[in-house]
């Protein structure tokens, strides 16, 4: 099923304006959030590794609001894509969970041995990394954690 | 994500195709796990195939890496694609799990 509206793309391989999926936070929906960012990536003109760490960061973006973000039940997370300035590809990840700075935690010790090794923080982790830019901000209710990539 | 699995003289290769996800990556660690349980304690995964790996596939791989550990077997990857290669030194894990360039080397290493 594809998500929302086609946007044609336009000279030069631009995306025309933002675009969005809003779904159920479940790890079932994980495929459809990743097809989705895939396709606006491309029209983007991102393409092999650079468009593999963009569905990297938005798989453990997504997979952290699946895990917290509802504790009591359930609720929806909404991924946007759209681009800035010609230069800036920017996703926003928002959700209207219970407050959830991921940009808080520690990161991971990526030294220990396999005995102390834990994988909690790793996500955020290689966010932070593939990245050119990642900021967190809660508003209105909802937490938005926005990744940027350089075009 | 695909597996299939080999047994070799002096070990289990296993080779993973497709993506090691939020979704696939229990798979992988369950099948190991079965693996493990009927006696197989030294592994060459072969991800020459596997285009994608996020830190749930990590998990996988490191709850495998332990449940080794407590029967004293072993596990190495070989034949890691860019991406894939990139997230593995980019968590440290490259440190703690042998990698080799080619499933022969990691076979012989056994």
């Amino acid at each position: 099923m594809e998500p929302g509206v086609h946007a044609r793309a336009e000279k030069g391989g631009r995306m025309p304006s933002m675009k969005s999926l809003k779904l159920a936070a479940t790890i079932e929906n994980l495929d459809q959030f990743i097809s989705f960012v895939h396709t606006c990536s491309e029209t983007c003109g991102f393409e092999g590794k650079r468009a593999m760490e963009i569905e990297l960061a938005v798989e453990e973006a997504l997979v952290n609001v699946f895990n917290y973000a509802y504790p009591d039940g359930e609720g929806e997370v909404e991924l946007r894509c759209s681009v800035e300035g010609d230069t800036r590809f920017v996703i926003e990840i928002r959700d209207e969970g219970i407050p959830f700075d991921a940009l808080e935690r520690p990161d991971p010790d990526t030294t220990a041995g396999i005995e102390d090794r834990a994988i909690g923080g790793l996500g955020i982790f290689f966010i932070k990394k593939v990245a050119d830019d990642v900021r967190y901000r809660r508003t209105d209710g909802m937490n938005i954690l926005t990744v940027v990539f350089q075009v | 994500m695909e597996l299939h699995v080999k047994n070799e003289e002096k070990g289990t290769l296993v080779s993973v195709s497709g993506r090691m996800d939020a979704v696939s990556s229990p798979e992988f660690e369950k099948e190991l796990s079965g693996l493990i349980d009927e006696g197989n304690v030294n592994f060459v995964i072969d991800l020459a195939e596997l285009d994608y790996i996020s830190s749930s596939g990590l998990r996988s791989v490191l709850a495998t890496a332990k449940k080794l550990k407590t029967k004293n077997g072993q596990i190495s990857l070989a034949a890691l694609q860019t991406v894939v290669k990139e997230v593995f030194e980019i968590s440290g894990f490259s440190t703690i799990i042998p990698i080799y360039e080619s499933v022969e080397e990691a076979l012989a290493a056994l």
